[in-house]
């Protein structure tokens, strides 16, 4: 008989999307830390909160312990700050994945919080854009226009 | 008397009190792209005093969830600076309270983040990313309505004349505070002051504005006393949890 339950718990945690941005999973976005095994069915996530105030944070608590019980695993969640989040994190294919979702995704390294330069659209791949707002509808995103396609986009914060 | 809890409590209730009166601009502001400006600098606030509502809850060990601490205790419990419990006003007044606030929420969290207490500085350096953004959202709009027309300026002058002698008593101490500035575990907030002082002078110049000459402090900000507008805020705040008791989602 097939054991169709996965083994690895990371595996596992891969499956699990961001809830705002469900192209992207929680281990490639940074927010799983460590996945150690504790005993033979026993498993403890370590995760890292995002903003401070990042609703999806919830949501991905009880989707973690969901999903690792469904596939056999007695989870604890716990949360740790430190060392804190960062978007540098975020792996090239997880960006990559943004971008084609219509995210334009946060350069790397940058200390950005004082400028509102124009960032690259993720759809006509233009750099000639302006900035509408710092902010967005999620507070990891602010609001961007491009100037070639005139479409506008979200554009994921430095952090 | 424990003065971490008292501390917790001061910074928590801080950025509690300053999303709440923020948080009522939602839907109501100038325009879109403000009115979700302003409602993320408050959902940042409220996730910062979620964090170190949760930290005291566990220094305190008294039964109580951070929940229990930022919606059921009494007015002299709250340890918040006046400044932030100061009504919005107009869009002027809103701006400059956040500006105010965001310098100081830097320089706070600029020096907590090299504490002694290592959970301290991990909320304080994760809270310093977010208070950059209020800073430069709230400074270049400053500036806009400093060089703006006569109108803008006259609207933030007056704000100032209403508001800038509570600047001060967000740099007040609380019971115990001195016990952690001699273990390094919280800065000392006379020189950060000075800081204040010395940054906004250099920003007010930068924005077309006369500096606040008035040298009148308003006191007692952290002693248990509050504004008269304290009484209405937490008729709000508290309104479901004491009509609902244990009251869950």
């Amino acid at each position: 008989m097939l054991d169709l339950k996965l083994k690895n718990p990371l595996e596992i945690l891969e499956l699990v999307p961001d809830p705002e941005i469900p192209v992207i999973n929680i281990v490639e976005l940074g927010i799983v830390r460590e996945a150690k095994i504790t005993s033979e069915n026993s498993c403890e996530v370590t995760i890292t909160p995002t903003y401070s105030a990042c609703p999806a944070m919830f949501t991905i608590e009880e989707d973690i312990m969901k999903i690792m019980k469904e596939n056999g695993w007695d989870a604890k969640v716990v949360i740790k700050m430190f060392p804190i989040w960062t978007t540098d994190w975020i792996t090239d294919e997880a960006r990559e994945k943004l971008r084609v979702y219509g995210i334009s995704p946060p350069e790397k390294g940058a200390d950005e919080h004082h400028i509102g330069k124009p960032k690259k659209c993720p759809r006509c791949g233009s750099m000639h854009s302006k900035q509408i707002s710092r902010f967005g509808s999620t507070l990891c995103k602010a609001s961007y226009q491009c100037l070639d396609c005139l479409e506008p986009f979200d554009y994921f914060k430095c952090h | 008397m424990n003065p971490l809890y008292n501390y917790l409590l001061k910074l928590a209730d801080d950025s509690f009190i300053m999303g709440q009166r923020l948080s009522a601009w939602c839907g109501e502001g100038p325009y879109l792209e403000e009115d979700i400006a302003l409602t993320n600098i408050a959902l940042d606030e409220l996730g910062q005093a979620n964090n170190f509502y949760v930290y005291a809850s566990r220094v305190a060990d008294n039964g109580k969830s951070e929940d229990d601490l930022a919606f059921l205790r009494y007015e002299h419990e709250y340890l918040n600076a006046h400044l932030t419990e100061l009504p919005n006003e107009d869009y002027a007044q809103t701006i400059l309270k956040v500006y105010i606030f965001s310098v100081y929420q830097k320089l706070m969290y600029e020096a907590l983040s090299s504490s002694e207490n290592e959970e301290l500085s991990a909320i304080a350096q994760k809270s310093l990313k977010e208070v950059r953004y209020h800073y430069t959202h709230a400074a270049s709009w400053m500036k806009i309505f400093g060089q703006g027309t006569e109108e803008s300026k006259m609207r933030l002058e007056r704000a100032s004349e209403n508001i800038w002698e509570y600047t001060q008593g967000l740099f007040a101490k609380t019971e115990g505070e001195d016990d952690l500035i001699a273990l390094n575990i919280a800065p000392n907030t006379d020189a950060l002051y000075e800081d204040f002082v010395s940054i906004t002078t250099k920003d007010f110049a930068d924005f077309g504005l006369e500096y606040p000459t008035n040298p009148f402090m308003q006191p007692k900000s952290r002693t248990g006393y509050h504004t008269e507008y304290f009484g209405f805020m937490l008729c709000e705040l508290q309104y479901m949890q004491r009509a609902y008791p244990g009251c869950t989602w």
